[in-house]
């Protein structure tokens, strides 16, 4: 149960958080033109005269996009529209060159949908979709160029843009981290965007206001350049208490859109009041409407992935892992299929499941390397770990195994063979060692049989110590066992 | 030699095939014309060094036997068209300057038809107009004089003015035009010249600057209903860079014109007697349907009766649409800038000193019918009378193959006539604009000359996609018609 | 309907239209003329009317997922009022 609420001087308030997530469509090219869509290129070289709106010049849908949109859809597990209208929001701005953006309105091409979060303390909740749209990006401006100008770079404008937005269910900021984690995860595993927030391709606006826990909606603000989820909840945080506080002090929240400033961490009023927005939406004359067929939205359908909630359940059934382990494991595709891989070669999915989570992750995240660029490949993995359980190696000396493996990229058999880390399971061979320990050491001994159990330890210590950790665990312990008493 | 630049542009090909006069020749005879008429304020910019070029090409064909289907052929361009390298203006002080880095597709398929370009053609600013007055580069003049009062100048129609005036008075073989909501017929009406706007579709929109995306549609001037149908022949033709552009197959024009019309009806809507319709234009529109039935038509009357609120949709959708079209000319990418304290003023004082009165006037009327509040009472509500204006036609065409009509309610005023009144200015439109909205093809053909001397046109109005039992109709009118008067001012009176 | 000079203001300032009072004051008549023009329409009865919003009589085309086009930044600035290290310059926006 994350539904917080906050302690005010009149007593406890919720906030009511709507998300719109903007994400940019993994494609080649624009929404509407043949320009590229690749990131972080020269100021305005991937522009066409249709995305710098020159005079007379026109929009052609991206079928690519179209098709994305509907897999996006699928995998929210929403409605997808048949019937789809592109129309134009009206508004002046640098970087909004055509001065309108081509976006959808009244017949978005995915209605309504759920998707389930997972929360911090292993509860899920359901959180509702309203609507998706493909719309087309906007430009950039950059403000820090020049002391008294602001340069606009198109490079970004008619990409193509995928807003989800979701109901008002969200009433506090690990609700909505979770939301935001949960949408950007099924967008990865379907393909349909990158969710590198970094690069700006997943953004998110926050609608949020507070009300007492039973009222109706509150007036809502809207914040905007939210590029992180730390962000996200920083500004969450901050833009609650605002609001809490100017009601508390016998004001109004104003509906206005404001920006966060992640320097100076508070949101504040974006344009002024006299400015009131009215974006004239209106049918792109342009454009007719976007009409799918029943074969199309089947034919996409037939390639959806396993999507993560499938995968999670899944896990948990077949792997009999907890659901902890499976959520991490499924945070991303590549990372579940390598889990799979190693199952498959190392037999053991829990043994398994510890050492991809605790053992690779960790390591990786360390180093500071994503698991693509793992020196440990699956099958390494695996092998690794099929030593364990087939008591070739003990886990002990399995982690430095890992450790060389991780440095050397080599394979555990070659390396337990290079240093001779063969577990030692003859029983002829760890007597001798045993019998050796106990005539080194009669007084423990002496006192070990006299009663002080502790000093069992000691002896497993010594053995092990002797075989430089070889020694089979289990036989040292049914061995000493027998020669002490 | 004969006056090169009262030939037809049938005639001129053969002409040139036959070697009687060379592709430069014809394009200097009309550069000298061009030159002579600059009163007639019909081109915003003159291109002759182009022309020249392109018919020195067209010639180098012709010796090859290599001739293009509209070879050595003088054009004027509407401004409205984007050309590589020439300006482009739009008639508006907005975009002076501007010179376009691509061409637009309908001016490149004329070009490498191999027609030669003469300048480009004054127009209504952004093409919204009736009389060709809201120009930034100034009135064009009809080349056409009012008998009983020769001493004022008229109007040549709008929105292509220049592209009517230059024909009818022999500056180029052809031009192009574009037409809204009567911008092509309304002038041709005004200056006894053929002008055709297809079906919406039919030519591309790529690279013409916008004004009402779902009503614009380019199309021809020429002197005869033969030259428009082998205008058409190039113009036309699906184009991947428009979205709204037709895969529809396009026919050979030229093979529609020649057959009488036995079989055919031909409708008249009873709605377009309009009040106050001069007599002489009423009796025009009866000597057309004599003409018709002549040709063996049977002329049926049929109803279109949301036609009096034709007017009112337009004025609500074509604004509405430009209001948005014109919201890139903000000064940043191209065109004027003025510079202000910030952006708000940069934007707004270049739109204001960018912009002519009528182009705001309209683009404040589309602010406004779009707004919040009043989208569903003035926009959906236009919407919906434009959907039974279109199914008026749909009915009609179950009964009859074309419609005639008169083109436009007066013959062609004098200056400044209607220029304080928007509203009476938009009455210009009333017979053009139903066909407009229901994206039809159109045609105006000149009839005959009223008691001022002036011309009349009749309207022919075909299904979607049958610009060619538009064009035979008209082909027929003009046969009866036998149309020779010619304008007072033309270019060649003061040559040689 | 009619429109004061503050409706006209607003309905200004939304288009990026700078006028002033003068302007103002002469442009609400002739709004409200063309208004009352087109307010006509209420007469017609469009129950169960679909609106119409484009004659095209085609299907929306779709185009193939290809980079064929950008790459011409020369182009695109060219026509520029102000332009600098390959971006188009306007006077700071301040957010």
């Amino acid at each position: 149960m994350t539904h917080a609420l906050i302690k005010g001087e009149t007593g406890e308030w919720e906030m009511v958080i709507g998300l719109e997530v903007h994400a940019q469509v993994i494609a080649n090219s624009k929404l509407f033109s043949g320009a590229s869509i690749e990131f972080g290129a020269a100021p305005n070289t991937h522009v066409s005269l249709v995305d710098a709106a020159m005079p007379g010049m026109l929009p052609v849908l991206n079928q690519h996009v179209v098709e994305q949109g509907i897999k996006t859809g699928l995998g929210l597990k929403a409605q997808v529209n048949k019937y789809s209208v592109f129309a134009r929001k009206n508004y002046f701005y640098p970087d909004l060159p055509q001065g309108y953006q081509i976006s959808q309105s009244d017949h978005p091409i995915v209605g309504e949908g759920i998707i389930e979060v997972d929360l911090p303390d292993g509860s899920t909740k359901e959180i509702g979709i309203t609507r998706m749209h493909l719309e087309q990006d906007a430009g950039k401006s950059v403000h820090d160029m020049h002391p008294s100008k602001s340069y606009v770079d198109l490079n970004r404008s008619g990409s193509a843009l995928m807003e989800i937005v979701s109901e008002p269910d969200i009433r506090s900021a690990d609700e909505a981290a979770a939301y935001v984690n949960k949408i950007r995860m099924i967008l990865r595993y379907l393909g349909t965007c990158d969710g590198n927030m970094d690069e700006g391709s997943m953004r998110a606006d926050v609608n949020i206001s507070v009300r007492k826990p039973g009222d109706e909606y509150g007036t809502r603000a809207e914040i905007k350049n939210v590029n992180s989820i730390k962000a996200m909840t920083q500004a969450i945080g901050f833009e609650v208490n605002r609001q809490i506080d100017i009601i508390e002090d016998g004001g109004e929240v104003d509906q206005e859109t404001r920006l966060w400033d992640p320097v100076k961490l508070e949101t504040r009023a974006l344009r002024s009041k006299e400015d009131a927005h009215d974006y004239r939406y209106f049918p792109d004359p342009d454009l007719l409407p976007l009409e799918l067929t029943d074969e199309l939205i089947e034919r996409i359908k037939a390639t959806l992935p396993e999507l993560p909630d499938e995968k999670k359940h899944r896990f948990m059934n077949e792997f009999s892992l907890n659901a902890y382990d499976a959520s991490v494991l499924i945070a991303e595709q590549n990372r579940a299929a390598f889990y799979e891989t190693v199952v498959k070669t190392a037999g053991d999915a829990k043994l398994s499941a510890n050492w991809v989570i605790n053992e690779l992750l960790g390591a990786l995240n360390k180093a500071g390397k994503d698991l693509d660029d793992s020196p440990v490949i699956a099958e390494q993995l695996g092998q690794l770990v099929a030593r364990i359980v087939d008591n070739t190696i003990s886990g002990k000396i399995a982690k430095d195994v890992f450790a060389d493996m991780m440095e050397s990229g080599k394979d555990a058999d070659l390396i337990i063979d290079e240093k001779g880390l063969k577990q030692v399971t003859d029983t002829g061979a760890i007597e001798a060692i045993i019998d050796e320990v106990i005539v080194n050491n009669p007084d423990n001994v002496a006192a070990y049989r006299g009663g002080k159990d502790k000093l069992f330890g000691f002896f497993v210590g010594q053995v092990m110590k002797a075989s430089q950790g070889k020694a089979n665990p289990t036989i040292v312990n049914e061995l000493l066992k027998n020669k002490l008493s | 030699m004969t006056d090169l630049t009262n030939l037809t542009i049938a005639s001129a090909l053969n002409g040139l095939k036959n070697k009687e006069f060379s592709a430069t020749e014809l394009t200097n005879a009309h550069i000298t014309a061009m030159e002579n008429a600059r009163d007639l304020n019909a081109f915003i910019v003159e291109t002759p060094e182009i022309a020249l070029k392109q018919a020195e090409v067209a010639d180098v064909r012709y010796a090859n036997g290599t001739a293009l289907p509209l070879d050595g052929v003088p054009i004027g361009m509407k401004d409205l068209f984007c050309t590589k390298d020439t300006q482009t203006t739009a008639a508006s002080h907005i975009l002076e300057g501007f010179v376009p880095q691509y061409e637009s597709t309908v001016s490149g398929k004329l070009w490498d038809a191999g027609c030669t370009m003469l300048g480009k053609l004054n127009l209504d600013e952004f093409a919204m107009g009736s009389a060709n007055t809201t120009s930034h580069f100034g009135n064009v003049i009809n080349p056409w004089k009012d008998q009983t009062n020769p001493n004022i100048d008229l109007v040549p129609g709008g929105s292509s003015g220049g592209s009517s005036a230059a024909v009818a008075a022999r500056l180029c073989l052809g031009a192009t035009g574009t037409d809204t909501g009567g911008s092509i017929r309304q002038p041709a009406a005004f200056t006894g010249t053929c002008g055709i706007k297809p079906t919406y579709g039919r030519c591309s929109r790529w690279g013409i600057v916008a004004f009402a995306s779902s009503l614009d549609q380019a199309g021809a001037f020429a002197r005869t209903v033969e030259d428009c149908a082998l205008m058409l022949n190039t113009m036309c033709g699906h184009d991947a860079k428009d979205s709204t552009s037709s895969k529809q197959e396009v026919p050979d024009f030229t093979k529609a014109l020649e057959g009488d019309l036995k079989g055919k009806k031909i409708g008249i809507p009873k709605e377009y007697r309009v009040d106050g319709m001069p007599e002489e234009i009423e009796k025009m529109w009866q000597q057309g349907m004599d003409w018709l039935k002549d040709q063996g038509a049977e002329i049926v009357d049929v109803s279109l009766p949301h036609t009096k609120y034709a007017l009112p949709t337009y004025y609500i959708i074509a604004p509405a649409e430009c209001s948005s079209n014109l919201a890139r000319y903000d000064g940043i990418r191209y065109g004027q800038r003025v510079e202000g304290e910030d952006l708000t003023d940069l934007y707004e004082l270049t739109r204001a000193q960018g912009f002519g009165e009528e182009v705001q006037r309209r683009i404040m009327i589309g602010t406004y019918v779009l707004s919040a509040g009043y989208y569903d009472a003035y926009y959906i509500k236009a919407q919906k009378v434009r959907r039974l204006i279109t199914q008026d036609f749909e009915n009609a065409f179950e009964q009859v193959d074309a419609l005639l009509t008169p083109t436009a309610p007066s013959s062609a005023f004098a200056i400044g006539e209607n220029d304080d009144d928007p509203i009476k200015m938009y009455l210009n439109d009333v017979f053009t604009v139903p066909t407009s909205l229901a994206g039809l093809p159109g045609m105006s053909v000149p009839a005959g000359l009223d008691s001022k001397g002036l011309p009349l046109g009749l309207q022919v109005i075909g299904k979607a996609w049958d610009e060619e039992t538009v064009l035979n109709v008209a082909r027929n009118i003009e046969r009866a018609a036998n149309f020779t008067a010619k304008p007072q001012i033309l270019g060649v009176s003061k040559a040689a | 309907m009619s429109l004061t000079r503050d409706d006209v203001k607003k309905v200004a300032r939304l288009s990026r239209l700078r006028m002033d009072d003068q302007q103002l004051d002469e442009l609400a008549p002739k709004l409200n003329g063309i208004l009352g023009f087109i307010e006509q329409l209420s007469e017609v009865d469009t129950d169960n009317v679909e609106p119409l919003s484009n004659v095209a009589r085609s299907t929306l085309p779709l185009r193939d997922d290809v980079i064929n086009d950008g790459e011409c930044r020369d182009a695109v600035l060219a026509n520029a009022p102000e332009s600098e290290e390959g971006f188009f310059a306007v006077p700071k926006v301040v957010e």
